[in-house]
């Protein structure tokens, strides 16, 4: 019962609303460092996942396949703190760009998978009435499959904003600011209002970026794919 | 039979999950209370020194016919010391000054012996600590060499007026510590730009100072990556960081004749260079802790 | 900022691993294992009754649903503190939420998985004479198998590598080897922590692969009445990252 009042008595002190250590700040890294990750990911793992699972000739489109899809598993697998751990070891570093590095790599297997499997699960019908219609290839992939793969890609970029979120609350320490911080020092000096009040910040940004989702996908994926299964 | 298996499973877990039950009080950070009655139980902090002088201790109390049980890398004193004084570890590898500064932060007493008077007459009653050694290793403010030229920085004082563009980075209590930045500020009047929370005297801390993302760091004495990287130690004339003797902290109960003397037998022989000796060897051929300690204590014919 | 490595220091010192091997990685790796599998035992035992019971009552679904995506959404390490104040440091605290994890990768799992039994081999079983609980046990749970087992691989190895972030609070099996490649600034540890935590997600995947077998010998033989293998929302691309 303590443990609850103390963290209530921290989330209401005005210091904790400013300076560098405060809630806004830490907030803002944390989104910062996220979305930065979130866009690397997106800009590297998107279009190459539209792309493979656009071609689809010969066996070297089923090789693809496979290795994309145990990109994804073999992800799963690595643990984040080791990723980050042996990044900064390896780089000396104190910057964000080693963090950065196991950021991306563990946020692009769900949307490399997602982008490719949505893709290729478009019917047959779909493309060959777009061809009968006169599309070239970057259009029948851009106009039809696309829009239709949505709602698939957009839940493998839920997936990776959750991963980066994460991470980044991980990363702090390894030394990266954010809410992680709140963490990371609290457990450092024993005080547990610290730790819970930084929890359930990251817990609120969380579920926010999950609403987000939820609401983009609303306006973005076309009502006629809404309705399938 | 898959699901008498399941059933069994889940008993387990169900069971270990019960056991594990705890917590409750104030400090929900209090770890568990343990050590058999004839064992000792010896912590130690987690940087790499305290460990080493945690299995220094153990071994010499090993050698000595004690048998031990370690609990080492618990954390900061922070996290340690409420252990200490309740008896779940037995001893422990302490510096003094630091330890005074936990146990009466207003004390100012600086020199090794009035460090160890005051904490003779303010350690609680089940506390001790045992004789002193030679060998110190204390918190300082360090600088490149860079930054030590650029503004003529050779103490502590000559910070107060470029402090307020610096960022100062160290463990996370170091903070909140009166041998840290609360201390700093009272005594030299230092404001810092920002504080950044890295790691304990660690590869994070030296990264950021040799790569700029702080001006000033917190380092100790001992560590073989100051000379390394040609990081320049700023001088304490007021002695916030006081001495910081190395020595064994005990819960009285627990601690007989013979395990004093062997910890006191240990005390005897370390020296500084001591500890700047083993940490290199500790940080550039990557011996381990337990390694490093047998071959000083056979040095020392205490093994 | 010189890289680690153009200080000499090699990748890997393979006389570390030799003297460490019996005490500190085994330890390492003992704890690691149950901190990952009771979860997992958890989370199923959980799972297929909830489970059975939202394909049961589909009103119940949706909520069930919302509840474990949201959970789904928060990072372990937060749960782990916030439960730190009702379970202090222990195992609990770190079993729980990864418990909770592996339901919310589990229920849908079951939920599908039974929804894909098809209704002609369902009507077939109660033309037989089955009662809905015998029905339900010896046709519908076993030909569920495979979807239910997709959902506990992704599963045990989300689990698996999510238990090392247990060591931000002292209790993270393999993760603290990575702990101590940090403070001293000695890559060994670390890599030998990532290739464990591999080793054993793999080996983890492996015999659950094979226990799938093992429980369809039907599909083995190629008989008609296998169920659909895969689960219609492909659960490699909508689960199990973290």
């Amino acid at each position: 019962m303590n443990a609850i009042l103390g963290v209530r008595e921290w989330f209401t002190q005005p210091e904790q609303w400013s300076g560098p250590d405060g809630i806004p700040t830490r907030v803002l890294e944390h989104l910062w460092y996220s979305l930065l990750g979130f866009a690397i990911t997106v800009l590297i793992a998107l279009p190459a996942g539209l792309v493979l699972g656009h071609v689809r000739r010969g066996r070297a489109a089923a090789l693809v396949g496979l290795l994309v899809t145990a990109s994804a598993n073999a992800a799963r697998a690595l643990p984040t703190l080791g990723l980050l751990v042996l990044a900064v070891i390896l780089t000396s570093g104190g910057d964000l760009v080693p963090i950065l590095v196991p950021l991306v790599a563990l946020a692009v297997p769900p949307v490399l998978v997602n982008a490719y499997t949505g893709v290729r699960q478009v019917e047959p019908r779909l493309r060959d009435a777009a061809e009968g219609m006169g599309m070239r290839g970057r259009q029948v992939l851009l106009q039809v499959e696309l829009p239709v793969a949505l709602p698939l890609i957009l839940l493998g970029m839920r997936t990776a904003m959750i991963q980066i979120v994460s991470t980044a609350t991980i990363a702090a320490y390894v030394g990266l600011g954010g809410l992680g911080r709140y963490i990371v020092d609290g457990y450092a000096r024993q005080e547990y209002a610290s730790m819970a009040g930084g929890a359930i910040l990251v817990i609120a940004l969380a579920v926010a970026v999950q609403f987000v989702f939820a609401g983009v996908s609303r306006l973005v994926v076309s009502p006629g794919v809404r309705g399938r299964p | 039979m898959i699901r008498r298996a399941r059933g069994a499973l889940v008993a387990l877990a169900a069971a270990l999950a019960l056991t594990a039950c705890g917590g409750g009080d104030d400090n929900p950070l209090d770890g568990d209370r343990g050590g058999a009655a004839q064992t000792l139980v010896v912590g130690s902090a987690d940087f790499p020194e305290s460990e080493l002088l945690g299995e220094i201790y153990a071994q010499a109390l090993e050698a000595k016919g004690v048998k031990v049980e370690r609990k080492f890398k618990i954390g900061a004193r922070e996290v340690y010391y409420g252990q200490v004084a309740s008896g779940a570890i037995h001893v422990f590898p302490e510096y003094n000054g630091a330890l005074l500064a936990r146990v009466d932060k207003n004390d100012p007493a600086a020199t090794t012996q009035e460090v160890d008077a005051a904490l003779k007459a303010k350690l609680p009653a089940e506390l001790e600590i045992l004789t002193t050694s030679r060998a110190e290793n204390k918190d300082s403010l360090v600088v490149t060499a860079a930054t030590a030229r650029e503004h003529g920085l050779k103490t502590i004082a000559d910070l107060k007026d470029v402090a307020g563009e610096m960022i100062i980075g160290g463990p996370p209590e170091f903070k909140t510590r009166r041998q840290g930045l609360v201390g700093l500020e009272e005594v030299y009047g230092l404001k810092f730009k920002q504080f950044k929370s890295l790691d304990t005297g660690g590869p994070i801390t030296v990264s950021n100072l040799a790569g700029g993302q702080v001006q000033v760091a917190n380092l100790f004495t001992t560590d073989p990556a100051i000379t390394k990287n040609g990081f320049v130690v700023l001088e304490d004339p007021e002695n916030v960081f006081g001495a910081q003797n190395v020595v064994p902290l005990i819960y009285r109960p627990k601690v007989d004749q013979t395990a004093r003397d062997a910890l006191n037998a240990v005390s005897a022989k370390l020296t500084t260079a001591d500890l700047i000796a083993m940490n290199g060897q500790m940080s550039d051929q990557k011996l381990d802790p337990e390694d490093v300690a047998e071959q000083w204590l056979q040095k020392q014919g205490l093994r | 900022m010189a890289p680690v490595l153009a200080a000499g220091e090699p990748l890997i010192r393979w006389e570390w691993i030799g003297r460490n091997w019996d005490d500190d990685i085994a330890e390492a790796l003992t704890e690691h294992l149950i901190l990952s599998l009771v979860p997992v035992a958890i989370g199923l035992a959980v799972a297929l009754p909830l489970g059975i019971a939202c394909a049961r009552w589909r009103r119940l679904y949706p909520p069930v649903l919302a509840a474990t995506s949201v959970l789904y959404a928060v990072p372990a390490i937060a749960l782990f503190v916030v439960l730190v104040a009702f379970t202090g440091l222990t195992y609990a605290t770190v079993i729980i939420p990864l418990a909770a994890y592996t339901l919310s990768v589990l229920v849908p799992g079951v939920v599908d998985g039974l929804r894909s039994v098809p209704d002609h081999v369902r009507q077939a079983a109660e033309a037989m004479g089955f009662g809905p609980v015998r029905r339900l046990v010896q046709v519908e749970l076993p030909l569920a198998v495979p979807v239910v087992m997709a959902g506990l691989r992704v599963a045990a190895v989300s689990n698996i590598s999510l238990v090392s972030v247990g060591s931000l609070i002292g209790i993270g099996g393999l993760g603290e080897l990575f702990v101590t490649g940090l403070k001293r600034d000695f890559p060994t540890p670390i890599i030998v922590g990532i290739a464990l935590t591999i080793a054993l997600a793999l080996a983890a995947d492996l015999l659950l692969l094979l226990l799938q077998r093992l429980l369809t010998p039907w599909e083995r033989t190629g008989g008609r009445a296998a169920a659909p293998k895969e689960p219609r929302r492909p659960l490699v691309t909508g689960g199990g990252e973290r």
